[in-house]
């Protein structure tokens, strides 16, 4: 074998390999026809496409947790700025609003030191604070709202919550569900609402408390809550179970 | 690199009209099934895996392009004596075509559709991130402004595909010639590139 002089050198083969990649390309250029098919790729099948997407929506939550910051505030309005009406959103049309059970409690487990469950009464005996902020759905609509409540942050050190542990969950007695990372929970912006437009919150708004975070889309600020969980295990959440992304900052 | 960002040009309009259907802002709605996704949270999941595809194929062209000088030698556009010129000619269906180089109409499409490419993207994340990228949403007038200007650069981009293909239609060895190396053809006498 003589290496020294190969018969075919890199120069020679360079036009053919150049042709092949063209024709790779047509190949992928055809195989935009085949998008026809991926359409049927909708996060509910167990194909290695839609595997691939939630893949992505795992990939996309780190980079949100890494463009997040804490103390980079969601734009407040004044009140002539608010939405009216106001639009009600939920799982369920407008007259399956629950009423608020007889002798409600929020309930706060997990990695929490104290257990004790909250009336109404005494979350209103914690510091309050208002905003008015635009409240940004998933579907692209959005509307400016007025809150007021207890911040999160304040809530889960009087709790004494596992600062470090990695979600809270919210579980609601209307059957929904949510969980967002503890450094959103403690974004000062986030807060445990009780009014809506300066009057106690009602069963559409969210009666008796409801979670109302600004730098997350709306499907996050769950209503009707009945507990809270300071946990390190992921809980998912109603919509995050059927592929809304999990972390959906702003 | 141009079959690589259509594919995900094309993803991104499909997907985006999934997103689009779960609130439709004008009064009309999408075909579900010419969708990407079918449905909003596959729709975003397509859309924000596209995302990716795209930026980094935009970046790749945008580099290569500017270093190479191909912006500046074929893609620059002339002046609008020029642009008349050829966009009468084109109106009167005498198309000519030299492989290997655009006329004023053509340079003034392909710069449109750059910057609209782009203008899609910065929107896009004005309306992913309207807080985080607070400055770039209040840039474009806040988060519903933003959320329209996102979606006429779609229309905007729909636009030039439907030109682009019904010239590459008519023009069909410029396909080829993207797929197999043709010689680029030399400078003819006829100027004005009717025939």
């Amino acid at each position: 074998m003589n290496r020294k002089h190969p018969s075919v050198t890199a120069d020679d083969i360079a036009p053919e390999l150049a042709q092949l990649c063209r024709r790779g390309f047509l190949k992928r250029a055809l195989s935009l026809g085949s998008l026809a098919l991926l359409t049927g790729c909708d996060l509910s099948t167990h194909s290695g496409v839609d595997a691939g997407l939630w893949a992505m929506l795992r990939f996309n939550d780190r980079v949100q947790a890494a463009l997040f910051s804490p103390s980079r505030l969601a734009k407040t309005y004044p009140a002539s700025a608010i939405t009216r009406p106001f639009r009600f959103n939920a799982y369920y049309p407008i007259w399956e609003v629950r009423p608020v059970p007889e002798n409600w409690r929020l309930a706060v487990t997990g990695l929490v030191a104290d257990k004790t469950p909250w009336t109404v009464d005494r979350l209103r005996g914690l510091p309050q604070q208002a905003q008015i902020t635009r409240h940004i759905c998933i579907e692209g609509w959005s509307q400016i709202g007025q809150w007021s409540g207890v911040p999160l942050h304040l809530f889960l050190r009087r709790v004494g919550a596992d600062l470090r542990a990695r979600y809270v969950a919210f579980t609601c007695f209307d059957g929904y569900s949510t969980s967002i990372d503890m450094a959103s929970a403690l974004h000062p912006q986030t807060i445990l609402a009780l009014d809506f437009e300066q009057q106690p919150l009602t069963p559409e708004w969210g009666a008796p408390v409801r979670l109302r975070i600004p730098v997350k889309l709306g499907f996050k600020s769950a209503k009707n809550l009945e507990s809270i969980a300071v946990t390190n295990t992921y809980p998912g959440g109603f919509w995050e179970n059927q592929g809304y992304d999990w972390f959906s900052g702003v | 690199m141009h079959w690589i960002g259509a594919t995900a040009v094309i993803c991104m309009i499909l997907s985006g009209w999934a997103i689009y259907n779960a609130s439709p802002s004008l009064p009309f709605s999408f075909p579900p099934g010419i969708t990407l996704g079918g449905w909003l949270a596959a729709g975003i999941a397509w859309h924000l895996s596209a995302m990716w595809v795209l930026f980094a194929d935009g970046v790749a062209y945008l580099g290569y392009a500017i270093l190479s000088g191909h912006f500046r030698r074929d893609i620059r556009p002339v002046g609008p004596k020029a642009v008349l010129r050829d966009l009468g000619g084109a109106l009167r269906l005498r198309l000519g075509h030299r492989l290997g180089h655009y006329n004023a109409v053509q340079r003034l499409l392909y710069t449109g559709v750059i910057v609209v490419i782009c203008l899609s993207i910065v929107t896009g994340l004005a309306i992913w991130k309207p807080v985080q990228l607070g400055w770039l949403t209040a840039l474009f007038g806040d988060y519903p402004m933003a959320r329209h200007i996102h979606l006429a650069m779609m229309a905007l981009i729909v636009g030039f595909l439907v030109i682009h293909l019904v010239l590459v239609a008519l023009f069909p060895r410029t396909l080829i010639s993207m797929l197999v190396p043709l010689q680029a053809e030399p400078e003819t006498h006829d100027e004005e590139g009717a025939r």
